[in-house]
Order: structure tokens, then sequence, then C-alpha cells
């Protein structure tokens, strides 16, 4: 059994298949509802299979930060970063095979964007690092 | 009480798979009669509590199966009670554990269904010593039932994937709230009990070699501990006896499998007393023996040239790790082992960085990447 994490990403993944890509905020209301319907349903499928594990949506809002000396405020990237990949959500699958992670994948790709098409949307997908087996 | 119906249990649920119940109604059937056990047991506890678990569950089987409209007339007739006595068999856990690792099914489903039908422990207990929400866990079970139903058992030939099976089980035993690797012993015990096969004593010998050696695997950091680097002093040498006693009965047999010789070579790394003690000419002979069983096995090789290395230098060793083709998990952390010994500083750091990045662990990325590091240094 192994773990996958399938990640949606605001910016950084490769244009989206869909040949006239419309940006989710120009997006119909009842192609946004058929959207999510869809991703829904993707997860309820996972469910059925035994392979749904997690998912959350991540606005976004995102800063990067860091540890800047004892005593200091946290460092952070500023408001005006010129450019950062964002995640915007992730699903966490656990199942047989690595190819079956790619189907999952392409099934969640497979989302209807504007016009009902399916935007072909990039889905990063990524092992989880396990235990190290017993023997050496 | 409740350990010794742990215990029951699974017996229990073998002894219907082999009278012909399928394997969910059983399992219905054993849950059943396990709940009338915690409610009379306490009063009155039976003389033979085996013997009552198996006329209880079989009672409520039968129900199920008479409960059943479509099929009651056929269903009557089969529904004859096979004469109470001493049934016990050892041969039933083979018998649960062959339809539990069943060919068909993949090892994350026969490990999961083995856990649940065979050692007994919860859909829950599983769910947690692999990190997943519990419905997920039961989902896979439950499809894994779903393969099997109708499934014919295949006899003897399936032993191979049973062991195969137990040796995942134990290789990926994660040492969570339930120990899987424990659990792994704890059946093949139970199987080599039941069954008189070299490998199967190979088997277990093999596990307990190396489960012998975990204490010293990680630090208290929980980093990796190479076994060359670990504190032998750590060791568990009642275990390693154990194995040792049990691989000399096997190989006396003179039936020679892969399993028996992967214990012999974890016996040898046993035996040294320092890592600078370790005979690995005799360990070389040993990895001939599992290329002569499994000639197309790269991984086989691969180990072979580290041996090698080892008797021969690491000239020897870069000339037998070209014959594993890339890809093989590992190679490059092999690779960049063996170039160390040759002295290429560069070459292996980076091949240990290259590693690391490959490494499906996270135990052991952090070790390639400390390697790589120090010789950058």
């Amino acid at each position: 059994m192994a773990k996958y994490l399938l990640l949606k990403h605001y910016r950084g993944a490769p244009a989206p298949g869909d040949e006239d890509f419309v940006p989710m905020d120009q997006w119909k209301p009842e192609e946004l509802e058929a959207h999510i319907a869809f991703m829904n349903h993707v997860a309820d499928t996972l469910r059925e299979r035994g392979e749904f594990v997690d998912a959350q949506a991540l606005s976004p809002e995102g800063t990067f930060v860091r540890f800047d000396g004892d005593g200091k405020p946290p460092l952070t990237d500023g408001p005006f970063a010129e450019s950062k990949d964002l995640i915007a959500g992730w699903m966490i699958i656990d199942v047989e095979s690595t190819e079956r992670a790619y189907e999952a994948a392409a099934f969640l790709s497979a989302a209807p964007g504007h016009g009902g098409r399916p935007i072909k949307e990039w889905i990063e997908v990524r092992p989880f690092l396990s235990e190290p087996p017993a023997v050496d | 009480m409740e350990e010794l119906l742990r215990e029951l249990g699974p017996r229990t649920l073998a002894v219907l798979v082999r009278r012909g119940a399928e394997l969910t109604a059983a399992e219905d059937a054993v849950q059943e009669a396990m709940i009338a056990a915690l409610a009379h047991w306490p009063e009155r506890m039976p003389g033979d509590p085996a013997g009552w678990l198996v006329r209880v569950a079989w009672r409520k089987f039968l129900d199920q199966v008479r409960a059943e409209q479509a099929r009651r007339r056929r269903e009557e007739r089969a529904a004859v009670e096979p004469a109470a006595g001493a049934t016990e068999n050892e041969d039933d856990t083979l018998l649960l554990l062959t339809r539990c690792c069943h060919p068909e099914l993949s090892p994350a489903s026969a490990i999961a269904l083995t856990l649940r039908a065979v050692a007994g422990l919860t859909t829950a207990q599983i769910a947690r010593a692999y990190l997943v929400p519990e419905a997920t866990m039961a989902q896979r079970i439950s499809r894994a039932k779903r393969t099997l139903r109708g499934a014919r058992l295949d006899g003897v030939g399936d032993m191979g994937t049973v062991l195969r099976v137990l040796y995942l089980m134990f290789d990926h035993g994660f040492t969570g709230p339930v120990d899987v690797a424990q659990e792994a012993i704890r059946l093949t015990r139970q199987l080599a009990a039941a069954d008189r096969d070299p490998e199967i004593d190979g088997l277990l010998a093999l596990m307990l070699l190396h489960h012998a050696r975990r204490r010293a695997r990680f630090t208290d950091a929980g980093t990796l501990v190479p076994l060359d680097e670990q504190d032998r002093t750590r060791w568990d040498t009642v275990m390693i006896a154990e194995g040792v006693a049990i691989l000399q009965g096997a190989l006396a047999q003179d039936r020679l499998g892969e399993y028996q010789v992967q214990a012999a070579i974890a016996a040898l790394h046993d035996d040294a007393a320092s890592a600078a003690e370790t005979d690995w000419p005799q360990i070389l002979s040993w990895y001939d023996e599992l290329v002569g069983l499994q000639p197309s096995n790269p991984v086989v090789l691969m180990n072979r040239a580290v041996a090698l290395t080892h008797v021969a230098g690491p000239h020897a060793g870069l000339g037998a790790l070209d014959q594993v083709p890339d890809g093989v998990p590992r190679r490059t952390a092999v690779a960049a082992w063996v170039h160390e010994r040759a002295g290429d500083a560069v070459v292996a750091a980076s091949l240990y960085a290259g590693a690391a990045e490959e490494a499906t662990s996270q135990a052991e990325r952090m070790h390639l990447l400390t390697r790589a590091a120090r010789l950058q240094g």
C-alpha cells in the first residue's frame, strides 16, 4: 500500500491542456458548480474504492516564513513577492500501484471548466516517503 | 480472556473455511460467536473453549445460510453438522493463510486480509499501522474478499505466494501501535509448526536474524545506522541463537531455497563480533548459490557485487555492478559506496546525492545525504 499526494497548483504548474483556457475567476456560476460537483465525485469514487485518505483546499494566499535569529520576529517574504508556486489543494490517496495513482490523478484532472469541457489541469503526483524496509 | 479470544478467533475461522464456509460469511459467524463468548464465559467457562467457539460459530454460520430464502433447500441438505470432537488441526491455519495470500490479490491486499483473518487484528488496528482511515482499510479488505469469492484453492503451489506475502509483511512492518513485523514472525512460526518445509523454516530464521538487530538500526534521534556501524551489543543474542538453530535444521534437510540462503547470509553477519570480522568470502559463496537459484533477479546480482567488493576490491565490484540494470532500487547508493571505497570521493558524493533523491524513506534519504555531505566536506 503506497500513499501519494495529488497536488493542485494555483501557479507554477504548466498551463492546462484546454486550448482556450479561461481562469477560474471568469467562469459562470454553473460552471463552477459543475467543477466542484465533479471534484466531490472523484473523492466519493476514491472513498468507495478504499483509496481515499484526505483532501483539503487551500487559500491562494501564501507567505514564506523563516526564523530570523533569536529575539527577532519571523522573517516573511513581504507582501509583494514577484513569483512563487502556490498549492491550491491536495488529496492523499492510498493505492496499490503508481499506475493507479496516475489514473486517479488523470481522473481529477478531467474536472470540467469553462464551457463544460475538461480543463486538463496538471496534477502533481508525489509519493510519500515511508519507513525503511527492515531488511538490509 | 481477550487474549485467548484473539488467538482462538482465527483458528475458529480457519475451521469454518475448511468446512467450506465462504470467508465473509464465516467471519461474520465467528464475530457473533466471540460476542456470545464474551457474554457467557465470565459466568461459566467451557472446558474446551476452542471446541465451544467452533460449535457456536458453525451454528451461527448455518443460521445465516438458512436465512437465505433463495437457496433454502440446497442449504438445508448441506446443513448437517459434522460430528463434534477433536477436529482442531493446525493445518487449518495453513489453509486460511493460503486463501488470504491468493496469487490473484496484490501483496498489499493480501497483507491486509491476512492481518485481519489470520492474525485476528481489527480493521482499526491495521488501518492505524498503515496510517490510513479505517474506512479506507475496511474497503480494501472487503474488496480483497470480493476478489476471492469463488476463487479456488490451488493447494501446494500457493506456498511460494504465502511465503512472499509473509516476507513483505515483515519487511514493511511499521513500528506503529501494531507491530506488523512481529505479527509476520508469529504467523510464520504457526506456519512452520503446521507444515514441514525447509523454506518456511528458512524464512522464519531470516526474520529472526534480522529482527534481532532491530534495536541497533536507528539512533535515538531516528537516524538509520548501516549494518557496519551498528552497536552489536544491542543485538538480541537469544533471538540470533534461535534463528541459527532453525536455519541449521532447515539446511540439514538438503533442500536449498532462496530464504534459507538469505538466512545463511544474515547469520554470517550476525555471527561477526565486529564488522571487520565478517566472513565475506563465505557470504559471497552464498550469493553465488542465490544467483544459481534466481539467475534473473537483479537485486541478487547487486547484493553479490557488494560482497564481491569486500572480497576482491572495488574494481571487481564495479565490474559486477555493470551487470545490474539501471533502475534497480538502491543501485545508485551501492554504486556510490563502491566508488567511495575506490577513493573517488567526488563521484561517490554526487552518486550519494542522486541516491538520496531516489530514496523511498525519510531515514534512508537523510542517511544518504549525510554520506554525500561527509565526502564533500
